[in-house]
């Protein structure tokens, strides 16, 4: 299956505070076939939360702002529709995974009720019946249905994150936006959660955009990988091209940056210097000041995107259609 | 190597409306001067309050602490002031650990302004100028306030703060944790290269293994207040015994497409320190479960050389 489902080109969003513009994404172009995971991944402000915001239409305006761009979603804009076309989407269609299950759930109601909320807001039916589903769903997920009427506090971090899932998917979205998922989870209990997630995708049918910082976590559930760097998709590519034919200097490095478990070495190999300020960012290559390959080209002309490999995309000067430049 | 800390049948419990919560419950270790012994287990296994315990930021229920040769289980408030000089710590979170109403000098310089140790204001600035240079602080956030700092540059102002008294020992409590891991990995290398120059022991205290490993001489895994395991890393990695620790060596996602390990699903999760039951605290969540081990705890035994094990089955386990 090859169509595509999803489909975000060009996208930049910005925030507009006083007299500074925070680019927090800048010509994102990623798209989401049937039944695929997509892992975007990035570190802190590198605008992987600020792009899913944008599918789901939840940029906080103002600041911020779509300023370009188009996200197409079964062939229609969803930058186009109107609040209450949207609100007939989200939740629907496209549902998304909050990364802290502590604040996601909202304190004063029990989780039968907001798993309900989901279903009566979208389905047709009544009450008695979006409580069923609501009980089936959390049955789904592996809590058992007396739970229905207790209180988020009654939870424990990974039952908490599994009620958030059994909201998402309530109604058997076609695109879940998964946030951070299990960063606020223990190890154990993350094996829990991305098992569930990866089941619960096969049995309904989803496609998944998995938004980590957690290169292991992507290498266990995402057929496709894409590494965002200061707003921008630096690298694109299925799993092998990106774990075994690392290509871009700022991901080559962020491998190394991590302790390998099987490997025994004395010092890790940092990135030098921070992320870049996104009310200033430099002209050139974004990656740039940081980049142990740079030349002079990088500070000036911002790198096109080109296929390394099929499949396999690259923003870096190092690089030209087919290979090595 | 002559040891610099041991702790005996350390407890920790605290009273709660429930119970009595079990945080650390009856624990013992040793750590030599120089090293590093990593405590690893999940949130609410009581690692933090391990730490905290140690160096008396919270007074103990039972158990005693040798610090240097010198008995330290019971001092009054004087001979703590003194042994702060030697036992510092670097906290978790660079956000709330840090005064936001004062800058980062004076952050740096109130531990040696309250032990006295400069004569006079020069140099105050000059040992403060010395320590940010230390921990790779560029000295233009002299008068910076936390809030315009990063994370790893705060973490760095955290360290800085515990080195500046020259102690012996610090306990380190997921200093790394909210931080990116390309910022991660620059603040692990300081870490060592400032272990290496002033020998100093490190308590290291992580939930992250791969972190626990890359710095660790020693690692001890913690369960729910108990140690259940406590080896040298290699050996820990290479052959964990616990069921706990090998479930949670299976738990980790690595980021390669190529070693797909057989992954070891724990059924449940954590349950409660408050009164806990007899046995293996494990027990419950644990496929080689036996009548015994729900009876009475396993002793920490030794089952290699160095290498500490609380499970009944561990030998007849590892034999296969």
């Amino acid at each position: 299956m090859s169509d595509k489902l999803l489909e975000i080109k060009n996208l930049s969003i910005h925030y507009f505070a006083d007299k500074t513009v925070f680019k927090a994404v800048n010509g994102v172009n990623l798209s989401l076939e049937r039944g695929q995971t997509v892992g975007l991944v990035g570190e802190t402000g590198a605008g992987k939360t600020t792009t899913a915001l944008g599918v789901m239409g939840l940029i906080p305006s103002p600041p911020g702002k779509v300023v370009s761009g188009e996200i197409l979603f079964e062939g229609k804009d969803l930058l186009k529709m109107s609040a209450s076309e949207m609100r007939k989407v989200r939740g629907k269609k496209i549902s998304m995974i909050f990364q802290d299950p502590m604040t996601a759930l909202n304190p004063v109601l029990t989780v039968g009720d907001q798993i309900t909320e989901v279903i009566k807001l979208h389905e047709k039916c009544s009450s008695l019946e979006a409580a069923a589903k609501a009980k089936e769903m959390l049955e789904m997920v592996g809590i058992p249905a007396e739970r229905f009427s207790e209180y988020p506090h009654q939870f424990s971090g990974g039952m908490k994150q599994r009620v958030v899932i059994s909201i998402a998917l309530a109604c058997r979205p076609e695109v879940i936006i998964a946030d951070e998922p299990t960063t606020a989870l223990d190890v154990t209990i993350q094996a829990q959660v991305l098992e569930l997630m990866t089941k619960l995708k096969k049995e309904i049918q989803t496609s998944m955009i998995l938004i980590t910082h957690d290169l292991g976590v992507v290498a266990e559930i995402c057929d496709k990988v894409a590494i965002m760097y200061a707003g921008e998709i630096i690298e694109f590519g299925d799993l092998e091209a990106i774990y075994d034919n690392t290509a871009h200097p700022y991901t080559i490095r962020l491998f190394g940056a991590i302790p390998d478990l099987e490997k025994d070495v004395d010092r890790l190999e940092p990135i030098m210097g921070l992320m870049p300020d996104p009310s200033n960012l430099a002209p050139g290559c974004r990656f740039c000041p940081r980049c142990a390959n740079r030349m002079p080209i990088c500070e000036t002309t911002p790198p096109p995107e080109v296929e390394v490999t099929p499949g396999h995309m690259v923003k870096c000067h190092l690089y030209k259609e087919g290979g090595l430049a | 190597m002559s040891t610099l800390l041991e702790v005996k049948n350390l407890k920790k419990y605290f009273k709660t409306p429930g119970g009595m919560l079990h945080a650390v419950d009856d624990v013992s270790f040793s750590i030599n001067r120089g090293e590093t012994l990593g405590v690893v287990g999940e949130s609410g296994c009581g690692k933090s309050t391990l730490g905290r315990t140690v160096i008396h930021l919270l007074p103990k229920t039972s158990g005693q602490i040798i610090f240097d040769g010198e008995d330290i289980s019971d001092v009054d408030d004087h001979k703590l002031k003194e042994l702060r000089r030697d036992m510092q710590m670097i906290f978790q979170d660079p956000f709330s650990s840090l005064n936001p109403r004062m800058s980062i000098s004076q952050i740096i310089s109130e531990p040696l302004k309250i032990y006295h140790v400069c004569k006079n204001s020069k140099e105050l600035d000059s040992r403060v100028t010395a320590l940010m240079e230390t921990v790779g602080l560029a000295l233009r956030f002299r008068d910076a306030y936390p809030h315009e700092l990063d994370g790893g540059r705060r973490q760095r102002v955290g360290i800085a703060r515990a080195l500046a008294l020259d102690p012996k020992f610090i306990v380190c409590d997921e200093p790394v944790s909210a931080l990116d891991v390309s910022i991660q990995a620059q603040i692990l290398n300081l870490m060592q290269d400032l272990q290496k120059e002033r020998g100093l022991t490190f308590i290291f205290i992580t939930h992250d293994l791969s972190v626990v490993k890359h710095i660790s001489d020693n690692i001890s895994v913690m369960y729910l207040g108990n140690m259940v395991e406590k080896s040298p890393k290699k050996e820990l990695f290479d052959n964990p015994l616990h069921p706990y620790t090998k479930a949670l060596l299976s738990a980790i996602p690595q980021a390669s497409i190529h070693r797909k390990k057989e992954r070891i699903l724990l059924e449940g999760e954590i349950t409660s320190p408050i009164n806990p039951k007899p046995g293996c605290r494990f027990a419950a969540r644990c496929i080689y479960a036996q009548d015994r081990c729900r009876e009475a705890a396993p002793p920490l035994e030794e089952m290699a050389p160095g290498h500490f094990c609380a499970c009944y089955r561990a030998k007849e386990l590892a034999q296969g």
